[in-house]
Order: C-alpha cells, then sequence, then structure tokens
C-alpha cells in the first residue's frame, strides 16, 4: 500500500535521509523506531509531501506521489498526523474536523464528526471549544480526529505517544488498532518500545537517516543486540 | 470650536473610515493567508477609483448605471487581483518573502504609469450618487446623504466579513491557512487555490473601497501610495490579520483625522498650534504609541516563529578572487575622471552615494534581520542635517562632517521603539516614523522650507568642481562601505546575525539582542546620514523627496535586487537601479512602468538577486571543474 524505495531527502544543504526503503500494507501497523534526529519525521514528511525527496520512488496505493505536492497526497487518501499536533488553536473543535473533511473514498472507513466523538468521547463535550484551550492530550486526539475526517485509507502518525500521560498513552494504542481493526495501513515513529510493541506488527529501526534493521516485532523482541545497539539510551 | 461642529466632524470621520476600512480589510485578509505584504493594495485601490469614474460615466448617470458602475469596478479590480496572484505571485511563493514585496512594489510602478495612460493627468470628480445627493440637517448643519450611505457600509462589510469567515467552509479554510497553511496543505487543501480567492477577494474590497469614493474625492495619480500608508496604519494599529482590529483601527484613524482638520488652528498658553497640520502625522503618532504599548496591534496575536526554520545562509568573507575583483573596481573608480565627461561623473556620483545608502540598509535589513521600510528618514535627516547646519551655523565641511551624527541621533530616537518589534510590525514602525519625519520636514515652511525644500546647498569652493566632489564621495561613501563590512565581521556583526537566527539562543550566551539591534539600527541610520549629507552637496538643494516613501522603497529595491544574503549584492544592485532609472527616464514618459517590468523580470529570472546569481554560477562553475 505504501512503499518507499531508495529515498534521499534534504533539508538545504543537510542531508537527512539515505537511500531508504521500507514498505506497509494494508490493515499492517508498522513502526519507524529510532532515536532523536535519526530521520522518523523526515521519513513521515517526505511520505507526505512536505519534504520533496531528492531522488528515489514514493508509491503509496500503487501510485507514485513523490512528486506530488502535500494537498494532493492528502487528497489521494494519505493521513498525516504531525508530531508537534499543529491543531488550528484559532478554531473550535468542530471546525478544525471541518478542515481535515474530504469527500468519502471507495476501499476506506468513512468518518463523521459523530463516528469520530464515538473514538474520541473526551471530544464530543468540547465541540465549539478553541484549539487554545485544550490540554495536550485532547489536541493530540483532535489531530488524529482531524486527520481522519480526510477518510484515509493509510495514516502517518508522528510520535503520537510523546509527551502524553500514561492513561492517555494507552488510549491512544487502543485507537491505533482500532484504526487497524477498520483496516487502515499505519505507519508510527516512535522513540517508546513499549508503546510500539503494544501497537505494531513490523518494526523498521532508522539510524542516522539509514535502516539499520527490519522485522516483526517478535523478532525484535528476541534481539537482545539490535535494540541495545539502537534503541538504548 | 461648538458641538454640533465636533459631531458633524466625527460623521465625517466616520465616512471616510468605511473606505479606509475597505481598503484595509482587504490587505489583511491577503497579508494573513498568504503572508504578502501587497504594496500594490493602494493601486488596486486607485483602479477602482479610475474604473469606476469610466463605467459610471459610460453607464450614464441614473440610479442603475452608478450603483452597477461602482460595483462592477469592484469586481473588475477583484478579477485583475486575482490574475495578478495567478500569473506573478504564484511563481515568487518559494521565494524569500521580501522578494514577493519587490514584486508587488513592481506593480506598484507599473499600474501607476498604465493609470497616467489610460486616463491622463486631470484629477477626475466622479458625479454625485443618484438617489443620494442630497444632504440633510444634523444638529444644524447640513450632512450629505452619501456619506450617511458610507457610515452604514462600514459595519454593513464588516458582518458580511465576518459571516463569510466564520460561517462558510471557505472562511474556516482561510482562518486554518491563516494559522499554518503547511498544515491546511498537509490536510488536503488546495493552498493555489484558497489564495488566488483571497487575493480576488482583497482586491474587490480594495477596488470598491476606490469605486465609493468617487463622489467624494477626486481620482488623483498620487491617491495609490497616500491611501497605502494609511492602510498600512490601520492594518498594524488593528493587528495583521484581524478584520475586527482594521475596523476599529479605521474608525479611530479617520475620526482623529477628521477631528484635526476640524479644530484647526488652536490658540492656547500665547502658543499657536496648527491641528490641521496634524492630519499628516496623526494617523503614526497613533500607531508608533499603540505599537510600543500592544507590539501586535489591538486584536493582533503575536506572530509565532515561521514553521520551517529558516536559517540564513552564511554571510561569506568575499573570495580572494571576489577581493580582487573589488579592489580593482576601486581603482578604476580612482580612474574614472580621468576618461568620463561631467554627465557620467555625476550620474557616478549618485552612484556612490546611493551605493552606501543601500549598504547601510543591507546592514540592518540581511545581518540584522530587521526589515526597515523607512530607511529614507535617515538619508533626509543626514541632507536636512547637512544643509541647515550649513545655511545657518557651519562651513561645509564641518556641515558635512556632523550631518552623519543628527541622522544617528534620529535613528537611535526611533530605534529604540523599532527593535522592540520584529517582522512585519517592525518594518511598519519603520515606515511610520519615516512619515512622521516626513511630514515634519514637508510642513514646517519657516525652518526646513517646507515643500520647495532648500536650495544654494553648495560644496566649499575646493570642493566645487564635479572632478573634486567625485573624489570626495568615492573616498566618504567607498570608505563607509568598508567600515559597515568590516563590522559585520566584527564580534559585534556576528552578534547581530546570532540575534536574528535565534534571539533566545543569542540571549542565553550572553548577548543582549535588543541593545545589539538598537546600536546597529543606529550605525546604519548614522552612514545612511552619510550618503544623504553627500547627496545634498552634490545636488546643492534638498527636497522633502529625500525623506519620502518612494526614496525608502529604492532602497529596498536596491538592496533585495542585489541580493539581500550576500555582502556586495546592495552595491551592484544600487549601481545597476541608479543606472537604470537615470537612462531610462531619459527615454521615456512612462519610466517607471519600464522600471516596473524591469523589476519584476529580475525578480522572476533572478529570485536570489544579482549578486547571489552571480555567486551561484560562480560556484556551480568552480564546483564543476574541482570535481
Amino acid at each position: 500500500m505504501l512503499e518507499l524505495k531508495g529515498v534521499n531527502s534534504a533539508y538545504g544543504r543537510a542531508h537527512i535521509l539515505f537511500d531508504l526503503s521500507l514498505s506497509a500494507n494494508r490493515g499492517e501497523v508498522v513502526v519507524l523506531l529510532g532515536r532523536n534526529g535519526a530521520g522518523k519525521s523526515t521519513t513521515l514528511k517526505t511520505l507526505i509531501g512536505l519534504v520533496r525527496p531528492l531522488s528515489g520512488e514514493i508509491s503509496f496505493g500503487g501510485r507514485r506521489i513523490e512528486q506530488l505536492e502535500a494537498y494532493q497526497i492528502a487528497r489521494l487518501g494519505l493521513g498525516y498526523v504531525p508530531e508537534e499536533r499543529r491543531i488550528f488553536t484559532d478554531l473550535s473543535v468542530m471546525e478544525n474536523l471541518e478542515v481535515g473533511r474530504q469527500s468519502p473514498r471507495t476501499g476506506a472507513p468513512q468518518w463523521t464528526p459523530e463516528k469520530l466523538f464515538g473514538l474520541f468521547p473526551n471530544l464530543a463535550a468540547m465541540r465549539t471549544r478553541r484549539g487554545a484551550h485544550m490540554s495536550g492530550g485532547e489536541q493530540q486526539m483532535l489531530t488524529i480526529a482531524r486527520t481522519l475526517m480526510g477518510n484515509p485509507s493509510a495514516i502517518l502518525l508522528d510520535e503520537p505517544s510523546e509527551g502524553l500521560a500514561p492513561v492517555i498513552v494507552e488510549q491512544m494504542a487502543n485507537t491505533i488498532l482500532e484504526l487497524k481493526q477498520e483496516g487502515l495501513c499505519v505507519l508510527l515513529s516512535e522513540q517508546n518500545l513499549h508503546f510500539a510493541n503494544l501497537v505494531a506488527d513490523r518494526a523498521y529501526i532508522i539510524e542516522k537517516g539509514h535502516i539499520r534493521y527490519q522485522g516483526t516485532m517478535t523478532e525484535l523482541a528476541a534481539n537482545e543486540q539490535i535494540r541495545a545497539t539502537y534503541l538504548s539510551i | 470650536m461648538s458641538f454640533s461642529a465636533i459631531f458633524v466632524q466625527l460623521l465625517n470621520g466616520l465616512a471616510s473610515a468605511s473606505s479606509l476600512f475597505l481598503v484595509a480589510a482587504g490587505l489583511s485578509l491577503i497579508f494573513g493567508v498568504t503572508r504578502i505584504v501587497n504594496f500594490a493594495h493602494g493601486s488596486l485601490y486607485m483602479l477602482g477609483t479610475y474604473t469606476a469614474y469610466s463605467l459610471v460615466q459610460w453607464f450614464g448617470g441614473g440610479i442603475p448605471g452608478f450603483w452597477s458602475g461602482v460595483l462592477l469596478s469592484g469586481v473588475i479590480v477583484g478579477l485583475f487581483g486575482a490574475l495578478v496572484e495567478r500569473l506573478l505571485l504564484r511563481r515568487l511563493y518559494h521565494a524569500p518573502e521580501l522578494l514577493q514585496l519587490l514584486a508587488t512594489f513592481a506593480l506598484v510602478l507599473i499600474i501607476s504609469d498604465f493609470t497616467l495612460w489610460a486616463w491622463g493627468p486631470e484629477d477626475l470628480l466622479g458625479p454625485r450618487a443618484p438617489g443620494l445627493a442630497g444632504a440633510i440637517s444634523i444638529a444644524g448643519r447640513r450632512f450629505p446623504e452619501y456619506d450617511l450611505f458610507l457610515i452604514l457600509l462600514g459595519p454593513l462589510v464588516l458582518g458580511l466579513l465576518w459571516l463569510l469567515l466564520t460561517r462558510t467552509r471557505w472562511g474556516t479554510l482561510v482562518r486554518a491557512a491563516t494559522e499554518d497553511r503547511e498544515m491546511a496543505g498537509a490536510l488536503g487543501v488546495n493552498q493555489a487555490w484558497l489564495f488566488t480567492s483571497v487575493f480576488a477577494l482583497g482586491s474587490f474590497l480594495a477596488g470598491l473601497g476606490g469605486a465609493i469614493q468617487i463622489p467624494r474625492e477626486p481620482a488623483v495619480l498620487t491617491m495609490d501610495l497616500s491611501i497605502l500608508s494609511d492602510v498600512f496604519v490601520v492594518v498594524v494599529v488593528g493587528g495583521m490579520g484581524s478584520i475586527p482590529g482594521a475596523f476599529l483601527a479605521a474608525v479611530i484613524i479617520g475620526v482623529l483625522k477628521a477631528m484635526c482638520i476640524g479644530i484647526g488652528n488652536v490658540h492656547a498658553f500665547g502658543i499657536d498650534f496648527s491641528f490641521s497640520k496634524l492630519t499628516l502625522v496623526v494617523e503614526f503618532i497613533v500607531m508608533a504609541v499603540v505599537l510600543v504599548i500592544r507590539p501586535w496591534g489591538l486584536f493582533g496575536r503575536s506572530q509565532g516563529a515561521p514553521r520551517a526554520a529558516s536559517t540564513e545562509p552564511p554571510l561569506n568573507l568575499p573570495s580572494p578572487a571576489l577581493q580582487k575583483l573589488l579592489l580593482a573596481g576601486l581603482i578604476m573608480l580612482a580612474l574614472l575622471p580621468l576618461a568620463s565627461d561631467r554627465y557620467t561623473l555625476v550620474l557616478m556620483t549618485d552612484i556612490l552615494v546611493f551605493a552606501l545608502f543601500a549598504v547601510s540598509l543591507h546592514f540592518i535589513m540581511g545581518p540584522a534581520g530587521m526589515h526597515s521600510f523607512g530607511h529614507a528618514a535617515y538619508f533626509g535627516l543626514g541632507a536636512y542635517a547637512a544643509a541647515l547646519l550649513f545655511k545657518h551655523v557651519l562651513p561645509m565641511e564641518l556641515a558635512l562632517a556632523l550631518a552623519p551624527f543628527a541622522a544617528g541621533l534620529g535613528a537611535l530616537l526611533f530605534g529604540w521603539f523599532c527593535v522592540r518589534l520584529s517582522g512585519v510590525y517592525l518594518a511598519m514602525l519603520t515606515l511610520a516614523f519615516a512619515q512622521i519625519a516626513w511630514s515634519v520636514v514637508y510642513q514646517w515652511d519657516s525652518f526646513t522650507g517646507g515643500s520647495n525644500g532648500m536650495v544654494g546647498v553648495w560644496p566649499a569652493q575646493w570642493l566645487a568642481s564635479k572632478t573634486t566632489f567625485y573624489y570626495l564621495a568615492l573616498v566618504l561613501c567607498a570608505g563607509g562601505t568598508m567600515v559597515l563590512w568590516r563590522i559585520l565581521y566584527s564580534p559585534f556583526g556576528y552578534g547581530l546575525r546570532a540575534g536574528r537566527d535565534s534571539p533566545l539562543r543569542a540571549d542565553a550566551i550572553g548577548i543582549d539582542v535588543r541593545r545589539q539591534q538598537w546600536l546597529g539600527f543606529a550605525l546604519a541610520g548614522t552612514f545612511a546620514g552619510l550618503a544623504g549629507a553627500v547627496y545634498a552637496f552634490s545636488k546643492g538643494s534638498i527636497s522633502p523627496d529625500a525623506l519620502s516613501i518612494p526614496r525608502s522603497v529604492d532602497g529596498l529595491v536596491m538592496v533585495l535586487m542585489g541580493g539581500i544574503q550576500t555582502l556586495t549584492g546592495a552595491v551592484a544592485g544600487a549601481a545597476v537601479f541608479t543606472w537604470l532609472q537615470d537612462s531610462i527616464s531619459r527615454q521615456t514618459e512612462f519610466w517607471r512602468a519600464l522600471l516596473g517590468g524591469i523589476i519584476l523580470f529580475l525578480v522572476l529570472v533572478f529570485p536570489q538577486g544579482i549578486a547571489g546569481f552571480i555567486r551561484e554560477r560562480w560556484e556551480a562553475r568552480s564546483g564543476r571543474s574541482e570535481a
């Protein structure tokens, strides 16, 4: 469903991603693990078109997308949830959802505000609240809900567990599993191995812009050495 | 002044506030979403007035003819704005923000000459509005019905815009994009389409604001820049991007201006004070006060740093090859009088003067990151200080030596306020101060000669020949440029750049960023003053044009044309611009349009500036030969 082949990305003169290849399938949760600055966020930004790759191929649902603008990629059904949440603080919860709204597409679950409030009950009580007046956890819920309003068939989550209270992290994990149940392809970046274990089927480990390891979560759990080399602090 | 007179002036002020609000709301919307400071907004307003004048004439005078003409003018200007966005500005969204500003300024020049070409230089006063041509009696005075209509129009448009922005999907998207357009894009919002529609709406409002003026004020060719400064003030006082803020500010400024005219001359405590003379500055005083108390305007919010951390490229020392080239250039300049006529020498003196002016502007804009829209204030202060000192007390040499310090003092005073702001707000405040300085000079007939300026500001006998004066200009301007460049590579200069790239980190390592910027501002002002002083003596006369907005914009054009993040760009830009202006203004009556066209061409072809372009070529070539 989602595939990168030999992708190189850079910010100005700083080369960040080197010949990166990875893939994720429908109904699968794939985690991109790595330390700060390893290139996780850049990978996701390259996928959604916020960073234009220098070279390499990116395909989504069988279509090449590396030359498209972010809005075109989003309209193909690829959802993106940024690390810093970036909700529109001037807009109410309902208005934030409205910005993300796209027409329904075949082959992807269809979302309405009401259905999303079922997934995120906290949000239901604050429909008219402005984004600026929400807690971090509520903002994180809203940013995912907003992206789902585009009825994506695949979703990119940049460190969804970061900075959240433990009880919310658990809720987040359940949400991701529900999205998987709906048949979405989920690619998330994480530093938190514990969280990754809760949700992911497969993992890639990225370091200094290179993929160093790939395997199922069970294989990773068995490989003490890889975890010590690339993930422990 | 009687109560009824005050009341009628109040109504007058409210009536003019409506048009001001329409134009300001358009500018504010455009800025909010596209982050473009649209210098051409006043020109769109002017187009609206002229178009309405013609359409109303063409449609005939009746009620349907007048009102459909006015409305259609707004629509035409709106379509024109959309066209400009699609054909021109869209190509520049990935270019530095200031370049977009340069492009819109080129449009100012082109539209100004187009208007001259299409409608001629005479002032054109439209007919009275049919159906509202009469007057009613208010507090015993006659008040035009049309003005009452205008008073109602402002709140009506405010209400409609509010509905549009809060009750429609389009409005929600506009507000989202105003806050974070990259994120809106990642959610599937097509920015290009949104930008075009916002530009169309903003231009429509500007055109309509101009069109409704035809029964009140004549269409004149200078209305583009005069409304522009008013509208900048309104938008900044209200808070960039805030429509209710723009309304409140338009009302405050419209009323204050009308009051100043109404009060007229006052005699109190043995002093005569003319309030009507205050009209030209009162809005800028309001703006300065508001910005010092509320740095983001009445209803504005702090603009977060731009999303993508945009670190400027480093300002490299000139390569040995370039240093040799500069030295060779200097030697050629020194030898120039041997092989050139009087005319060339005068032109070269101008180029030297403006090179120093541009370098001093580059000093604060590039390395210090403070974008000044009013740098001519210090150029003019230097010029006037030189002329006044020379006329009243001192020999020419001393006047020339002291004048820069007068400009420096002015920059020290204005800069104290300016460095408290950043970004567009800082730029607008510098513009406001320049306009205040201009108004004082323009109106203080007894001291500065008013609009006529001062004549007979000639250099001392031993400097009187064009050749000697050229050498004087060469020594002072090239010397000043060297000093400023040297400072950029001193710890002070590094500190300025550190403060620009990360004020927080610079503060944390012990740099007093604000103080550093303040001193940098004053220093740049001093050298601009030196350029101004040399200019005054080279021309033998001085007029308020020296510190007018167009002169400030000239400086901006020079710096941006040269390339803001290069050291030598300002010099290249000043030389090219001054030479272009001189040579094409002798070719055609419509030299502004030609100059605008050339600027547009340069902006589209060399978005990195002339010097930046040459450097890139150079690096590409040497890079290839190394590989």
